[in-house]
C-alpha cells in the first residue's frame, strides 16, 4: 500500500480527493488501480502522468518501483522547449 | 532503464568536462553545413501558403478554379485535401486545423489553401488567384480582455475545466489549475508585510534565425521522405504520418542542421502541407517560412497578465505567497498557465502557498514552447515581488531569497518534496560573487533574480558502431541544437577510453534508429549521453568477448582499461593488451562487426536553478537602457563540454534580455500583426549585449552516472525578473510590464515623478 498526492487538476476525476492510498508495487500497477477506482483517470493517463518518487519525476518508466515509504506525488506531464 | 544511471562518485572523468572544437564546427563556419532550405531534389516544385488576413473569420467559400488553371502550377490544396483522420484525438486535431484552417481561420496568419508550382513566381501568382470568402467575425487579442465573460468567443462551446461545478456558460478559458500548499489567508494574516501587484508580459517569439524550411517527396507507392529542420524528427514523422494516414515506416525523415529552435521546432506547422501538396502533384515540393510567416503562423509564447501577492515577517521569512496566472494559448487549449502555475515559486521553500493558472484562448498564432516555457514569466512576476518585499523589510535582496530558499527536504510549490538541488549554492555564489560589490553610477541599476526548470528526459536510442580501423561512429536521435555532437563525442570517448578524435558523431534519420522523443525540456545531452553511456558499454562487453576469443582464454578473465582489453590473473596477465583498434581489425574473424546499441527511457532528470545578476544604465530622457554587465550563475550536475554550457548559459540571457526589454508581438485594432520582421520586432544584436559571464556549479544528480543534469532551458527564466529589478532600481520605480520599451519607461518615470 502506498500514499499518493495528486495534483489539484487531477482531483477532478478522483471525487475531489488529493491524497490516495492505493496497493501498488510499480507506476503501471499504480495507474492501473487508480483507473480502476476512478474511470475517469483514464483520458488522464492517456495524456500523461508524471510520477514523483521522492522528489525524482518520471514521465515514462512505467516499470518504476514505488519503495515503501517513498513520497510519490502525481503530476501533469511536463512540455519543454 | 537497462542499466544502472546512478551517479558514480569515484568515477574519474578523463574526456568529460574538456573543451574540445565541435565536430561540425568547419562545415557552419564555411557555410557548407546543410540547413532546413538547402536540400534540393530532382524535379522539385516550389510550395507556398496563402494565408487569413483576417483575425476571425469562417470561411464561407474557397475558390481554387483559376489557380489551379494557371500554367506551372501543379496542386493546389485546402483543408479538403487533408481530412481528418485524427479518430477523436483532440490534440491531434487541433495541430492539423492549425496546420490548414476547416472551418474558421482563428488568426492573422492562419493557413487556408496552399500551392505547389515549378517556381516561386508561378506560386505566387497562384496564391492571388485564389478566392477566400470570408465572414468576419469579432475577434479578440488581449489576454485581460479575452478572459473576461463578455467577450467574443474564439471558440464555440468552450467550458472551462478544472472547475466544479462545470460552468453554465461557454469562455475562452480553457482549464484552470491550482498547485500549493499550506494555508495562504493564515499566513498572510501573520505577515509585518505584504506586496502585492500586477503584471504584465507581451508575446515575444523564439527568434530562432533559421525560418522553418522543408523538402517532402511522396511517391505513388505510399514510401516517403521528408527533409526538414526540427527539434525532433521522429516525432514530425509520427504527426505527419498520423495526419496524412500514412505508414511512419514508409516516411523517411532526416533532420537538417538547425539554426535555432529553442521549442518552436518542436511542432509541425507547414511540413503535412508540403508532404500533401507533394502527394497531390506527385513530385517533391520545397516549402520555406518567410520571416513574416514565421511571425504570423508559426509558435510564439504566450502574453501574460499575473497576480502576486507574497508577505513576510519583519526578519524575512515568508509566511504566505500566491498567484494567479492567465496566459494565452492562441486558440487552442494548452498547459501554459499551469507550466507557470508550477514553476512560480519553485525556488522557495514557502510553508503556506497557492497558484492559480487559467488558459486563455485568443485570435493569434497557437502557442509553442519556448526554453523552459511559461516560467520566465511566472518568474518575472514572482522574482519582482520578491525584490520589492526585500526592500520593504530593508533586507538585501540576496540574503532574503537564501533566508527562503528551498533546500533537500523541502517541498516544492508544486507538489513533491525536493531531493539534492542547487538554489541555495547558487544564491551563494551569488553573494560572493564580485559583480555584487562593483560600484555603480549615475541612472544605473542592479537587479538579480532567480529561476528554476525541471528538465525530463524521454525515449532516447543510440547507436555505437566500430570500423575495422578502430575508429567509432555514433549515432544519436536526439537533434543537435547546442552542441551536442560533441558533448556525446566525448561521452563515448570516456567510456570506450580512446581519444575524442576518433569518435564521429551524427543525428541518424528516422530510418535508421529506434524512435527519439523530441529534443525539448533540456534532454538532449542528458537523454543522449545515458543512451551513449550504455551502448558503448554494451559495446565494450562485446570487444572484451572479442579480445577473449582472440587471446583464446575464457571472458572472465577480460576487463577494460583505458580503452583496451586487458587480461587479469596468474595465468593470462602477462598476454598483451589489445586496443580498440587491433581488436576491430580482427572483428570478421571473431564474429563481425563490432556494434554497441540502446534503447531506454531516459527518467530521473535534475531539476535545475540558476541566479542571475545585472547592472543596467537608464537614459533618462529617452528611456533607452544600456546592459552594462550580466553574469550567470547556474547548477549543471556536471558540465560535459564546459564551453557549450556557458553556451547555453549566455544564450538564454541574450534571449532574456531581448524579450525583457523590446521584443513584444504589437497587434492593431483591426487583430493583424503590426510588426512580423525583425526590422521592427527587434531581438538584441552583440552591440546591445555586454560578454555574459558565467559560473558553472556542479551539484551531481544522482541519476546520472556523471550527474548530468539539463542546462538549455533554465537561463532564460531568471533575466526577465534581474532585468526588470536593475531598471526598477535605476528608475527608483517598480516595473510591471515587459518588454520595459523606453515608452515604458519614461511613462514609469513620469508617474514616478508625479507621485
Amino acid at each position: 500500500m502506498v500514499a499518493i498526492k495528486i495534483w489539484g487538476g487531477l482531483s477532478a476525476a478522483t471525487n475531489g480527493q488529493t491524497e490516495l492510498e492505493i496497493d501498488a508495487n510499480y507506476i503501471r500497477e499504480l495507474f492501473a488501480k487508480l483507473e480502476e477506482r476512478y474511470p475517469g483517470v483514464k483520458p488522464y493517463i492517456e495524456r500523461g502522468i508524471a510520477v514523483s518518487i521522492d522528489g525524482v519525476i518520471y514521465r515514462d518508466t512505467w516499470s518504476k518501483e514505488l519503495p515503501d515509504g517513498a513520497e510519490i506525488f502525481l503530476l501533469p506531464r511536463l512540455e519543454g522547449g | 532503464m537497462g542499466f544502472d544511471a546512478a551517479f558514480e562518485k569515484k568515477k574519474k572523468l578523463n574526456s568529460v568536462g574538456t573543451r574540445p572544437l565541435r565536430p561540425d564546427g568547419v562545415e557552419k563556419v564555411t557555410g557548407k553545413a546543410r540547413y532546413g532550405a538547402d536540400f534540393n531534389m530532382p524535379g522539385q516544385l516550389v510550395g507556398r501558403i496563402l494565408r487569413s488576413p483576417h483575425a476571425h473569420a469562417k470561411i464561407k467559400k474557397i475558390d481554387t478554379t483559376k489557380a489551379e488553371k494557371l500554367k506551372g502550377v501543379k496542386a493546389v490544396i485546402t483543408a479538403k485535401d487533408l481530412p481528418d483522420l485524427t479518430d477523436g484525438n483532440s490534440d491531434l486535431y487541433d495541430v492539423l486545423d492549425n496546420c490548414m484552417a476547416r472551418e474558421k481561420a482563428l488568426y492573422d496568419g492562419h493557413a487556408v489553401a496552399a500551392v505547389a508550382a515549378i517556381d516561386a513566381a508561378t506560386a505566387r501568382k497562384a496564391l492571388k488567384l485564389i478566392k477566400v470568402d470570408y465572414k468576419i467575425l469579432p475577434h479578440v487579442t488581449d489576454v485581460d480582455e479575452a478572459a473576461d465573460a463578455k467577450a467574443p468567443l474564439v471558440r464555440e462551446g468552450v467550458f472551462t475545466t478544472g472547475v466544479d461545478p462545470k460552468p453554465a456558460k461557454p469562455s475562452n478559458i480553457t482549464n484552470r489549475s491550482q498547485y500549493g500548499h499550506g494555508d495562504v489567508e493564515g499566513g498572510m494574516a501573520e505577515a509585518d508585510f505584504i506586496v502585492g501587484r500586477t503584471f504584465k508580459t507581451e508575446q515575444t517569439h523564439q527568434g530562432y534565425i533559421e525560418p522553418h524550411a522543408c523538402v517532402a517527396s511522396v511517391n505513388s507507392d505510399g514510401n516517403a521522405e521528408l527533409w526538414v529542420c526540427t527539434q525532433g524528427h521522429f516525432v514530425y514523422r509520427q504527426n505527419c504520418a498520423d495526419l496524412l494516414g500514412m505508414d511512419a515506416s514508409k516516411l523517411r525523415v532526416t533532420s537538417s542542421e538547425i539554426g535555432g529552435g529553442f521549442g518552436g521546432k518542436t511542432h509541425v506547422w507547414s511540413e503535412p502541407v508540403a508532404l500533401a501538396l507533394s502527394r497531390k502533384a506527385g513530385r517533391p515540393v520545397k516549402l520555406v517560412m518567410s520571416r513574416e510567416e514565421v511571425f504570423r503562423a508559426s509558435g510564439p509564447t504566450s502574453a501574460t497578465s499575473i497576480d502576486v501577492r507574497i508577505g513576510a515577517k519583519k526578519d524575512g521569512t515568508v509566511t504566505a505567497a500566491e498567484a494567479t496566472l492567465r496566459y494565452t494559448c492562441g486558440p487552442y487549449p494548452g498547459m501554459w498557465a499551469e507550466l507557470g502555475a508550477m514553476t512560480a515559486f519553485a525556488p522557495y521553500d514557502f510553508a503556506n502557498v497557492k497558484t492559480v493558472g487559467y488558459e486563455v484562448l485568443v485570435n493569434r498564432p497557437k502557442v509553442a514552447a519556448y526554453r523552459a516555457p511559461s516560467a520566465p514569466m511566472a518568474a518575472f512576476a514572482v522574482e519582482s515581488a520578491v525584490d520589492e518585499l526585500a526592500g520593504k523589510i530593508g533586507m538585501d535582496p540576496v540574503k532574503f531569497r537564501i533566508k527562503n530558499a528551498a533546500k533537500e527536504g523541502s517541498r516544492a510549490s508544486y507538489g513533491p518534496v525536493y531531493g539534492p538541488i542547487g538554489i541555495g549554492p547558487t544564491l551563494e555564489a551569488a553573494k560572493k560573487h564580485p559583480h555584487m560589490k562593483a560600484p555603480l553610477g549615475k541612472n544605473q541599476g542592479r537587479g538579480m533574480a532567480c529561476g528554476f526548470w525541471f528538465n525530463f528526459g524521454g525515449q532516447t536510442c543510440s547507436n555505437i558502431n566500430i570500423g575495422e580501423d578502430g575508429t567509432v561512429n555514433l549515432a544519436v536521435g536526439t537533434v543537435d541544437v547546442g552542441g551536442s555532437r560533441a558533448s556525446l563525442s566525448l561521452v563515448a570517448a570516456e567510456e570506450l577510453g580512446v581519444p575524442y578524435e576518433q569518435i564521429k558523431a551524427v543525428i541518424g534519420d528516422t530510418g535508421t534508429l529506434g524512435h527519439n522523443d523530441m529534443t525539448d525540456g533540456s534532454r538532449g545531452t542528458f537523454s543522449s549521453s545515458l543512451a551513449t553511456i550504455s551502448a558503448a558499454r554494451n559495446a565494450i562487453s562485446i570487444m572484451k568477448e572479442r579480445a577473449a576469443k582472440m587471446w583464446d582464454i575464457p571472458v572472465e578473465h577480460v576487463e577494460w582499461e583505458n580503452g583496451h582489453a586487458v587480461a587479469k590473473g596468474k595465468k593470462y596477465g602477462n598476454l598483451p593488451k589489445l586496443s580498440v583498434k587491433d581488436i576491430a581489425a580482427k572483428a570478421g574473424r571473431t564474429g563481425g562487426p563490432i556494434a554497441g546499441h540502446s534503447e531506454l527511457v531516459a527518467d530521473g532528470a535534475g531539476v535545475s536553478f540558476a541566479t542571475h545578476i545585472c547592472d543596467i544604465e537608464v537614459d533618462p530622457q529617452t528611456g533607452a537602457t544600456k546592459v552594462l554587465r550580466y553574469t550567470v550563475i547556474q547548477d549543471a550536475g556536471k558540465a560535459v563540454h564546459p564551453t557549450y554550457v556557458e553556451g547555453q548559459y549566455q544564450g538564454g540571457a541574450a534571449q532574456g534580455i531581448g524579450w525583457a526589454l523590446n521584443e513584444e508581438y504589437i497587434y492593431g485594432k483591426d487583430g493583424r500583426l503590426q510588426n512580423p520582421g525583425f526590422l521592427d520586432y527587434r531581438i538584441p544584436v552583440c552591440s546591445d549585449l555586454p560578454m555574459i559571464d558565467t559560473q558553472i556549479l556542479e551539484i551531481p544528480n544522482p541519476n546520472h552516472p556523471y550527474g548530468v543534469r539539463g542546462v538549455g532551458e533554465t537561463s532564460i527564466v531568471p533575466p526577465l525578473a534581474a532585468i526588470a529589478n536593475a531598471v526598477s532600481n535605476a528608475v527608483d520605480a517598480r516595473m510591471t510590464h515587459i518588454p520595459m520599451s523606453p515608452p515604458r519607461i519614461l511613462k514609469a518615470l513620469e508617474t514616478e515623478a508625479a507621485e
